[in-house]
Parts: C-alpha cells; structure tokens; sequence
C-alpha cells in the first residue's frame, strides 16, 4: 500500500487546536477516535480545562451550581499537549506556526480554530469595570455575578433582552430580586425570533415581575465614590438606581488574533466551506486550516448558502466532528456540515426550542398549541417554504418540524395537525426588525453579505 | 408471503420468538393487505410517526371502515369512563398528563421517584428471602409480578390486599388490547365495559376516602389537585387512575421477567452484572431495545392523508407502530439480534417516542435495575427449566405467563 501523506499525518503529523473549549474538546476526541496518533495541542487563553457553558445563566445564578463544577464531560482520553492560560496571538499560514502569547511558536501540519466568541463588552470601559458591573461568558462571570446576586442587591439592570439576557433575568425573580430589563427593541428574542414572539416573551417578563422597558437604551453607567455602580441613565431622561449591572449585549468572535495572517477573519467570524476549510482574504480555500464552533461562518445548501454563523452549543459539537473527519480525509471522503440550527433556552420555567433559520422567515403560523396559554409551537415561512420552527413548552414535536425544513416543505403548511387551534388557522407576519436596524444580535447571524449593504444582496430579508 | 404475516404475528404459537416474522415485515415497511391496519416496522418511520402532529392517538378520529380490530375495545371504554390520556390528543393530553406528572415527577416532584428506591430495594429483598423451594420457582408468580405490583399500590395509595378484585379486571383491560383472532367481539367488548365499569367503582370509593383524608399517596394528590390548571374532573380521575394502576404494573411485569429470560440465555452476561452492579443501568436500556415488553402501538390515525415511505395512507385509517420490530431494524443497529449491554447506540423505542412516551419510564427503569441485579447478585447459580417459557396470550403487552428456574441457594 502507497505511504500517502494523509497515513504520515494520521501516524506522526502535528495537529494544534486553537480554542479549548466545547469545539476543541470535541474535535480532538474525534480525531483520536480517527485513530490520529501524532502529537494533538490544545491551545486555551482561560486556564481551565474545557467547561460547559450553558448552565451559567441558569442553574449557577440561582446558586444550584457551582460555576466550578460545569467541567465538559470526557469521552475518552485525548493525550493532548493542554497549553492553558496563553491565547494564540498569531499566524504565519506560510511557516505554518501559531504564535503564542508567552513567545512560543507551535508548528502545524493541521490547525483547527475554534476560538468562539467573548462577551461584548459595555463599550464605556471606564464604566464597565465599574464594580458591580457584569458580562456573561466565563465561568469567572457566572461565578462572580452568582455571589452578587446571592448577596441580595436592590435591582438588578440588565442591558439587552436576548436569550443571555432573558435567562438572567428569570434567574433574578427566581431569587426573589428586583429587576430592570432595558432592550434597545421592542421586546425580549426579537433578533432571534420576531416581534410575535418577542411579544409573548415581553408577557413572560412582565408576569414574573421584571421591570421591563423596550425602544429604550441604556446611555451612561454612574458609580459611587468606591467605584460601585449605583445607577444608570436611560435615553428617555430617567435614571435608575441599581447595584449590578449585566450587560447583556451579545457576542463578538474572536478573530482579532489572526488580522495581517492573510486567512479570511473578520468581525463576522472565519469564512470556510461546508467542510470547515477555512478560506484565505482571497476568497481561496485552504487545505490544513479548519474551523469550527461560534468563529466559524459556513454556507449553508438549505438556507440559501447563506454563510450562517452559529451561537449553538449543539453547532459546536457538530462542526466539530466534521472538522475533525475532513482533516483526516482524502478529499473525496470530506463531508459537509448541514447541521439544522438549533437551540434551547430555559426561562420563566418556560422551555423554548427552535431549529432552522426563522429569523429568515416573513411570516409566522402558531400550528399547534395556543399563544394566550404559551404553550405552542409556531413555523415561519419564508417564500412559500418552512424556515425554521420555533417551540414554547411544546418541544416534542420539533423532530416534525425539523424534518419540514430539511424537506423545504411548503408554508403555510398544508395539512392540519393536533391541536390546531382558531388562531393557527393562518400566517401572520412575523414581525423582524429591519436588519439595517441595530437591535440585540440574533444568535444566528446571516453573515454572507452585511444586512445595511442592499448592493449585494441577493436575499431581502425579513418583511423589508 | 406478505400474506398472511399479521395474523402469525398474532397467533400464539408465534409469541416465543416473533422476531424473524418482524424481520420479514420489514421488506415491506409500510404493510396494509387491504382491510387489516397500517403496519409501520422500521425504524426511522416509527421514530418519525411518533413526532407527527398529523397523527391521532384519539381513537374518535377513526374512519368507521379502518378495520382495526382493536378499534371496538375503545368504543366500549367511551360508554365506561372517558378515555386517559394515553388515548387523547392535545390539548386534553398534554393538561391531563401534566397534571398527573405533579405529584410524580420533575419539576413539582423532583424527588419522588429516587426517594422509592430505599422502599423498592426492601420489597426486592423480602420477595427473593421468600423464594422457597429453589428447586422450581416460578419468577412470574413469586416474584415479576407481586414486586410492581406492591410498589404501584404504594404508590398510587391502593391497598395491596386489594390485587385479587383488580387483578381480574387489570388481566381484563390489557387483554382487551391484544387483537386476538379467535375472540368474539362483542363478548370481550362486554367484558372489557364491565372491568372498566367495576375498576372505576372501585377506584372511585378510594378517591372519595382520600378526599375526606388525603395521604401522601399520588390518588390522595391527585384528588385534591394544586397548581395553575384547574382540578381533574371526577370521570377524569377514574380514568388517570385506572391507567396507572394498570400500566403500572402490566408492563413492569414483562421487562423484569424477559430480562431474566434474556440474563438466562446470555448467562457471560449474568456473571458481569452480578461482578459490576452499575451495568444494570445500560443493561436494562439494552433490554427495552431487545425484548420490550410493548410490542406495538396500535392506536394511531392519520387526520389527513399522510404519505409513508411512498405509500399514501388515508385519513382515519388504523395504523400499528411495531416498536419492538423498529428496534431490531438493522438499519438502525448494528447486529440487532444480538442482546449487547455494552452497545453504546441504543437510542431505542421501547417507551416509545414524542408526548406519548411512557409516561412511567423513570419509575419502570429504576424497578427493573433494582430487580434484576438483586436476583443476579442474589441467586446461587440460576438456571431455566423450561427454554422457551409459556406466554401469555397478548401480542402487545408480550411476556412469559411464567418463568420456572432453580437454583442452588439464595445469597444473603
């Protein structure tokens, strides 16, 4: 049999993984799995081993976790060079090496980017490292906004309605604290889901007690004279008093560590195929660079090709994979990532899922399940097609729906189903901001041309 | 030879082992020999079917001419008492079940389930002191059938000295949703309206103590009824609470005995269950794939015209859900045939899939590890007098009437 590169690499290539969390974690496994027998680097700027995100703004807040113990769970021994503690400060594509923060360089035959996305930051920096101020990202945030909360503020004010956000906010009234939510929008999930939800999600809000106030932003932060937040202004001339601050403001991707590298990173993320095959500035497609994770923006054969860029813990597992089959793969066994969006929040003892794209969709159908009782599943069309689903307690049925999107079945669909009600009889508009419009950040971003630049926009989006 | 295949799988002689007459099946996914039910034997069309809103658990959305010959039994249940919710469609469903799941489990009753396990682990115990002559036993009578049993009358807050009234009328009822070819229809849709009637009866003077004198038990919780819906209405009662005690137990019966069978014949197995205690758990996973004690689900309808596997099969039709032949679909597992505790795909459709999956899983799941693995650690060398056991008759809720073993003593 012919030695072909591909058994050097499987036997005693280097690979480095550039991000240390669930994307990383994942793909490493994978690769062992493979059988990779090289040398395998994980490279992490936090000092802990990878951890689970999403019980952070969930069990953690309300003080039934610790912020230490959400360790990803193992699936084999990986044997990894584990560099913790130091971020990739570069890359030289033609040297093949990843520059680290402490000096050294770590050469590559396969690197693997998963770096993610950090919390944005309150974009005052004096007054975001307020005392009392917060972000949601880290286990260091979970940890350090769980023992603010348990040490009973006043009010809490938190900056942005989205998933992050809202959970934070249930997570308040859940410990009894007072609560302002302040959204740019006109409601909670906006970004993500629409105005009718947004709508029913504003109801949930308001009945568990937040002091929500939407079209509204947060303009400046006050602390005392200790440097403790004590109140903020708003752009309806109101001040509040609170004494943690949360700012709720979505995500930005980490790629600033690859400017000047000549790989195709940017703001909205690394730009690959549906192989994970990162692309150069020029729009040509490596063969050793893969990415994975919230950094990676891919097309996507069922939503258009739209380059879709995924805040999804379910996306980070499953590009992973993928990554880590095609960088071990002849070519012609390379595999595409066509993973159905997905994802799930938990708020206001409320289980939301969602799968597909909606924030695609003009319209929207309540098809099962009653909107006053919010207890339902509703679809989104988009051009006479299903786009994605979206379910408040309802989540059982969202295989279905799954399924009508991979099948680009009709919308509105054709066919009546269990507990259709009057109100589920026809669409409606599902009532987007225009995307030219600034609001809190959908968790999934339709990155394949910029929302404000009409030029070059082939899809029109949402009601506009 | 399509032909004809419905009736072996319901003919007795077929229940020891019906799974080559599954496998056969499967050549024709979607099997209808043009009177009898829709037959669906694969796995990812039941899988799909069971997250189908356009399906119908609601036996009233049968067409009249759908041939089902189990449709009779619901008929007979409507004129006793209203259907549970095993047999509803959401909404009634969904707030009937959740209502039900209050006192039961997450999030109202996080604990409630763990918190038998000590009681449970004493009711295994005493049932295995008490085996007598370990020369013959008879595991369905001494022990598979008395140890749910127990434990659903704890549960629920029935007197246990009560099972001979309702083991009649529980034999009755789960009898009534086996299609048994030889039955007269209308004698057994007497007899199953009668059962439900005196169940009810029975049922309904307990739920009136517990009213008056409400206990920890899920009828006492059940009948004073908390939360944002409102109360379950009497009729509504009665029938959750017949489901309960019926499903409660049938079931349990049949996975603890089969599971015994199947440790029997895979005796390797046995021995590493008894070294390693912890492997019950994907143990009894592995067992709800190989030999699950619901066969099939034969109360779905279609509410439009649904199309299959190419096959279009039409509104108010009857269609079968064959979980145990989806669960040994090759397609689907690697070496079905073969019972690998250490199999780490087993996402199976035992307790079935979507709003209707079993409803007491946890409780069944917990009962079976416990069960099994005491009997494992516990029985000095076991072994089957009798390979294949005798069945009872029902094709749907499938298992050995009895399962005579010996052994050479019982371990402390």
């Amino acid at each position: 049999m012919v030695d072909t590169a591909l058994d050097q690499l499987r036997r005693s290539g280097r690979i480095v993984v550039v991000g240390a969390s669930l994307a990383g974690l994942r793909a490493a496994e994978v690769m062992r799995q493979k059988g990779f027998a090289g040398s395998l680097t994980l490279v992490g700027d936090e000092r802990h081993e990878p951890y689970d995100r999403p019980p952070l703004s969930k069990q953690v807040l309300l003080g039934k976790a610790d912020a230490d113990h959400t360790l990803l769970p193992r699936r084999l021994d990986i044997d990894a060079e584990w560099r913790l503690g130091v971020a990739a400060t570069g890359l030289d594509m033609a040297a093949r090496t990843v520059k680290l923060a402490d000096g050294e360089e770590v050469p590559y035959d396969r690197l693997l980017i998963a770096t993610g996305v950090r919390a944005r930051p309150w974009p005052n920096e004096a007054e975001g490292e307020l005392d009392g101020v917060f972000t949601l990202r880290t286990r260091e945030d979970g940890a350090g906004l769980a023992r603010a909360l348990a040490a009973g503020p006043r009010r809490v004010l938190v900056i942005g309605a989205g998933f992050t956000g809202s959970e934070i906010a249930s997570a308040c009234r859940e410990r009894g604290l007072d609560v302002t939510v302040a959204e740019r929008g006109d409601g909670p999930l906006v970004g993500a889901l629409g105005g009718v939800i947004g709508a029913v999600a504003a109801e949930l809000h308001r009945e568990n007690g937040v002091d929500l106030r939407t079209g509204i932003m947060v303009t400046g932060l006050e602390g005392d004279s200790t440097g403790r937040v004590r109140a903020a202004h708003l752009s309806d001339g109101t001040t509040l008093e609170c004494d943690v601050v949360v700012v709720s403001l979505g995500a930005q991707r980490n790629t600033e560590w690859l400017t000047g590298s000549g790989l195709g990173a940017g703001p909205r993320g690394i730009a690959c195929d549906a192989g994970c095959r990162a692309f150069d500035l020029r729009g040509i497609v490596t063969d050793d660079i893969y990415v994975a994770g919230d950094v990676a923006r891919s097309p996507h054969a069922l939503f258009g090709y739209q380059f879709l860029s995924l805040e999804h813990w379910g996306n980070a597992v499953a590009q992973a994979e993928t990554a880590a089959h095609n960088m071990l793969s002849e070519s012609t066994d390379r595999r595409p990532h066509l993973w159905v969006p997905a994802f799930w929040s938990s708020q206001f003892g409320v289980n939301i899922k969602s799968v597909g794209v909606p924030s695609m969709g003009s319209e929207i159908m309540f098809t099962q399940g009653s909107r006053a009782e919010r207890r339902f599943t509703a679809v989104y069309g988009y051009q006479g097609r299903v786009i994605g689903a979206v379910t408040f307690d309802n989540g059982r049925w969202l295989q279905f729906y799954e399924k009508q999107i991979e099948a680009c079945a009709p919308f509105p669909p054709p066919f009546t189903t269990v507990d259709r009600r009057p109100d589920g009889q026809r669409p409606i508009p599902a009532d987007f901001p225009d995307p030219s419009v600034p609001t809190h950040g959908p968790t999934i971003t339709l990155s394949g041309y910029s929302p404000a630049d009409r030029r070059i926009a082939t899809f029109t989006p949402a009601g506009h | 030879m399509a032909h004809g295949i419905l009736s072996q799988i319901l003919d007795y002689s077929s229940r020891a082992n019906p799974y080559p007459l599954y496998e056969e099946l499967r050549k024709t996914p979607v099997f209808h020999d043009g009177t009898g039910p829709y037959v669906i034997s694969t796995y990812y069309d039941i899988q799909s079917l069971l997250h189908d809103p356009r399906l119908s658990s609601d036996a009233r959305n049968l067409a009249a001419t759908a041939g089902d010959p189990l449709a009779e039994g619901g008929e007979a249940e409507e004129t006793a008492l209203p259907p549970s919710f095993l047999k509803l469609d959401p909404p009634e469903h969904d707030r009937l079940r959740r209502m039900t799941n209050r006192p039961f489990g997450p999030p109202h009753s996080p604990h409630r389930v763990d918190g038998m396990r000590g009681g449970l682990k004493d009711i295994v115990s005493g049932l295995i002191d008490n085996l007598g002559n370990t020369e013959d036993i008879d595991l369905v009578d001494q022990f598979a059938y008395p140890f749910p049993v127990t434990m659903i009358c704890q549960l629920l807050g029935v007197p246990r000295e009560d099972e001979p009234k309702f083991h009649v009328w529980a034999d009755t009822l789960a009898a009534s949703l086996d299609p048994d070819p030889d039955a007269d229809p209308a004698e057994r849709q007497r007899k199953t309206h009668d059962s439900r009637m005196e169940l009810g009866m029975y049922l309904a003077g307990l739920i009136e103590q517990r009213r008056k004198d409400p206990g920890e038990d899920m009828l006492s919780q059940l009948a004073v009824g908390h939360g944002p819906d409102e109360s379950m209405s009497t009729m509504e009662l009665l029938s959750t609470a017949a489901l309960l005690l019926i499903a409660g137990h049938e079931t349990t019966v049949n996975l603890i005995t089969n599971g015994m069978l199947t440790l029997l014949r895979n005796p390797d197995v046995l021995a590493n269950l008894r070294q390693e205690p912890g492997l019950a758990v994907p143990l009894v996973e592995e067992l709800l794939r190989f030999e699950p004690p619901v066969q099939l689900l034969p109360q779905r309808t279609p509410l439009v015209d649904i199309e299959v596997g190419g096959v279009t099969i039409p509104k108010g039709s009857s269609m079968w859900l064959i979980l145990a032949s989806g669960n040994r679909d090759p397609n689907r597992f690697e070496n079905p045939d073969r019972f690998d505790p250490y199999r780490k795909d087993i996402q199976h459709l035992g307790l079935g899939s979507g709003i209707h999956s079993c409803f007491g899983a946890p409780l069944a799941r917990l009962e079976a590890q416990l069960a099994l693995t005491e009997l494992a650690r516990r029985l000095e060398n076991p072994r089957l007098l009798e390979d294949p056991p005798p069945y009872r008759q029902n094709a749907v809720l499938r298992g050995p009437r009895h399962l005579r073993i010996a052994c050479d003593g019982i371990r402390a």
